[in-house]
């Protein structure tokens, strides 16, 4: 007699075929031990929330209007609300239509069902080098094919996306871009360069998804446009995630009249609408608090804690490191001494107790071996330095190691997923 | 199927009932279900698979009637073991000290009873090339190995000592962490010059490198098991890997790997399997359970690949692949340990 184990993996679909067990994403697990500094995981601060005030605003809500928060919804997202996100929205020069506005279950819905509604398999996605690893996720899930387009220290280069667009086949379906505090790369697409961006795109037919879950946490004190507000055209996601909670799951896009009513049928079958009780919430939340306020003090807490890594980068780091000084969001991206594989180098980071996502995870095609993100969002400015310290300490037995083997050329290491889970610290 | 009334003054809580209604965790020293608590999790490269196989575990013991409490290694295990005494522990912890005898050796310092391998044994066993060794001095047979630290090639040139590596063990040859399990860090090198980088890797898991004579053939597991008394062995499990290579993606995806049990060689070498099984059980001084990993090879010889002494128990692991093959509950052999380990401490 012979037993196959769990015969219903023979019927699975070919998009899941990415879909397996992961070596370096199991390393990711240690990192919600206390010993361990995670420098690894993208986990907003909430220490500084009200958390006395909304506890009244949930008992309140569920008194007062448990009969419509505990039922179904609207599947565009509740009117009041999606008024409140277009007032969010003006703060980066947004001018929108509450009627254009669909409520997601975070914008990584609204990034999954933009990509559902846009991509057959084989299609082409434009997206920068390196780019956000859960945008990755699901364009591998619609068996969409990314390409990258490389960035500098003001975002994406126009002409490396002219070069693309006249090349690459077929015809990418739209840009996929983070043009405000990108992660994982921590750059800022420059104002010259947002509308040159969008008219290249314009010129070869490209829509532009633009993905702005950090764009209110600048550390310099003022906003960006967005890349929405210089063209009407463009699919815009936005997130309560980072300016309010991330628990809540509550994001929204905003997209052009002819994609609407699309996009809307779409979320009706994939949850049949967002959840009543935390669109409530976060209407409540805008209405009754000093949420502008709050973003502040989120966003002093970031900086201070960048500060704190940036210090440690130039205190420990061996000769050969190079990083960019983000101006706002949660990431700094390290490029790491020639020879160094930061993905096969992961497991002595973990050994010495601090982890980080390694570069690999942030591109679709293999780059990003010599690179690294550091996340200062979660852990405390002495945390931070102290990872950053023992991160030290892992490269340099990394490089005493090489030395020793004469700096080879390294194959790639592991399969599946290769950046940590929403819910690493 | 709970009676609130029986509850008393602890109704409210949400206080678990096992089916005659009285509540499920009882001071310890009252007659009737014994308490046991997993230890998963801990703090190494396996915390994840650990973690797995600790749910699946308690999940079993829970569903035989047996108390279970679930705790981390961490600051708080000798207060728990301390201030809510189990009667046994079952270690389903992975790498690191749950395997290596550190936490066995701290369960014997407070005189606390668990399922499995002895301390000083769990370090011979954890340590490859130390268990290579007793097993190649017993006339076991082995994969010829080489284990060298970092420190050594780099004081005597790496170049000349995998040259040397080489022309002892063929290509190709196995790579692995002197210590560790669930093939992290293990590589196939397939040509000499693809060895530097693999060293590279294999020395962020460990400061030592097991290099082993890679031998193709059919790939087997064996579970041994003490529920019985005597040390008895499971049927072997064959391993299957999809991509041909048993690496981590193919032990945890379900569906990379197909595993065959019995698996698929005579009689004859079955029973060899499991003599050789059992063999390594006795000779390492192993207790309770153990799972031997082996290859058929073209011969018919069984080579040991390694010795474990915390089999993985998650879902597509080895041991309950076996055990389900043998007819046995998970829950109830594991119990039948615990019964074991308990005994044990009153004799």
């Amino acid at each position: 007699m012979s037993q196959h184990l769990v015969p219903a993996t023979e019927r699975f679909a070919a998009r899941t075929a990415g879909m397996t067990a992961s070596e370096i994403r199991a390393l990711f697990a240690v990192a919600s031990r206390p010993e361990v500094v995670s420098l690894a995981g993208g986990m907003p601060n909430l220490a500084a929330l009200p958390m006395d005030a909304l506890a009244g605003e949930v008992a309140d809500l569920v008194a007062r209007e448990g009969h419509v928060a505990l039922q179904y919804g609207s599947a565009q997202g509740r009117p009041e609300l999606r008024e409140q996100i277009c007032e969010v929205m003006a703060l980066e020069g947004i001018r929108a239509d509450p009627d254009d506005v669909v409520v997601t279950v975070g914008s990584q819905m609204a990034l999954d069902l933009v990509t559902r509604i846009y991509c057959d398999p084989g299609d082409v996605v434009l997206a920068e080098g390196p780019s956000y690893v859960g945008a990755l996720g699901s364009f591998a899930a619609y068996q969409a094919r990314v390409v990258h387009v490389a960035m500098d220290a003001h975002g994406l280069v126009p002409s490396l996306l002219r070069a693309a667009l006249e090349t690459v086949r077929p015809r990418p379906k739209f840009l996929y871009t983070v043009p405000t505090f990108h992660n994982p790369a921590g750059v800022t697409l420059s104002v010259e360069r947002r509308a040159e961006v969008l008219a290249i795109c314009r010129e070869y037919g490209v829509a532009v998804v633009e993905d702005n879950p950090y764009g209110l946490l600048g550390f310099s004190g003022h906003t960006y446009p967005a890349l929405r507000s210089l063209d009407r055209d463009v699919v815009y996601l936005g997130s309560f995630s980072k300016t309010f909670a991330a628990g809540l799951r509550v994001g929204w896009a905003l997209v052009p009249p002819a994609v609407r009513d699309r996009l809307v049928l779409a979320a009706e079958s994939a949850t049949l609408c967002p959840p009543s009780f935390t669109q409530m919430l976060v209407s409540r939340y805008l209405a009754a608090h000093d949420w502008r306020s709050q973003v502040k003090t989120y966003t002093e807490a970031y900086r201070d804690r960048r500060d704190a890594m940036l210090r440690a980068l130039e205190t420990y780091l061996p000769p050969g490191c190079t990083w960019n000084v983000p101006d706002g969001g949660f990431y700094v991206w390290l490029t790491v001494p020639e020879g160094v594989d930061t993905k096969a180098m992961l497991p002595r980071a973990v050994t010495a107790r601090v982890a980080y996502a390694s570069g690999t995870g942030f591109y679709a095609d293999g780059l990003g071996s010599r690179q690294l993100r550091l996340s200062y969002c979660y852990p405390s400015p002495e945390r931070i330095t102290e990872g950053v310290r023992r991160l030290a300490g892992v490269l340099a037995a990394e490089l005493d190691v090489l030395h020793t083997f004469g700096n080879p050329a390294r194959p790639a290491v592991g399969r599946g997923p290769q950046a940590p889970s929403p819910s690493t610290p | 199927m709970s009676d609130p009334a029986s509850l008393g003054p602890t109704a409210g809580v949400a206080v678990p009932a096992s089916t005659d209604g009285r509540p499920a965790r009882r001071p310890h020293g009252v007659a009737g279900e014994r308490t046991v608590a997993v230890l998963a999790g801990g703090i190494s490269h396996e915390r994840e698979v650990s973690l797995h196989s600790g749910r699946r575990l308690a999940a079993a013991l829970r569903g035989v009637g047996l108390d279970v409490r679930e705790w981390d290694v961490d600051g708080a295990l000798v207060d728990h073991l301390r201030a809510d005494p189990p009667d046994a522990v079952a270690i389903a912890l992975h790498g690191g000290e749950g395997e290596n005898g550190s936490v066995q050796a701290v369960l014997e310092l407070l005189g606390v009873p668990f399922v499995g391998t002895p301390a000083r044994a769990c370090r011979r066993a954890w340590d490859k090339p130390t268990a290579k060794a007793e097993l190649a001095r017993a006339g076991l047979d082995t994969p010829d190995w080489i284990a060298l630290p970092h420190t050594t090639f780099r004081a005597l040139g790496a170049q000349a000592v995998l040259d040397a590596m080489v022309d002892r063990l063929g290509l190709p040859l196995m790579l692995k962490p002197d210590q560790g399990g669930s093939a992290l860090g293990a590589q196939v090198v397939s040509n000499r010059a693809e060895l530097p980088a693999a060293m590279v890797s294999c020395l962020a898991y460990a400061d030592t490198v097991l290099a082993e004579q890679f031998v193709s053939g059919v790939e087997v597991a064996v579970t041994v098991v003490e529920d019985e008394g005597a040390p008895r062995a499971l049927p072997a499990v064959e391993v299957e890997a999809k991509g041909g290579v048993y690496d981590y993606t193919a032990r945890y995806t379900p569906g990379a790997a197909h595993f065959h049990c019995p698996a698929r060689i005579d009689a004859a070498t079955a029973a060899t399997l499991a003599d050789v099984a059992l063999a390594a059980h006795q000779l390492l001084g192993l207790r309770d359970v153990s799972r031997t990993d082996a290859v058929v090879d073209a011969a018919g010889r069984v080579q040991i690949l390694e010795v474990n002494v915390s089999p993985g128990l998650t879902d597509t692991s080895l041991l309950p692949t076996a055990a389900a093959a043998a007819g046995l509950d998970l829950g109830h052999l594991y119990a039948r340990l615990v019964d074991r380990a308990v005994a044990r401490c009153f004799t």
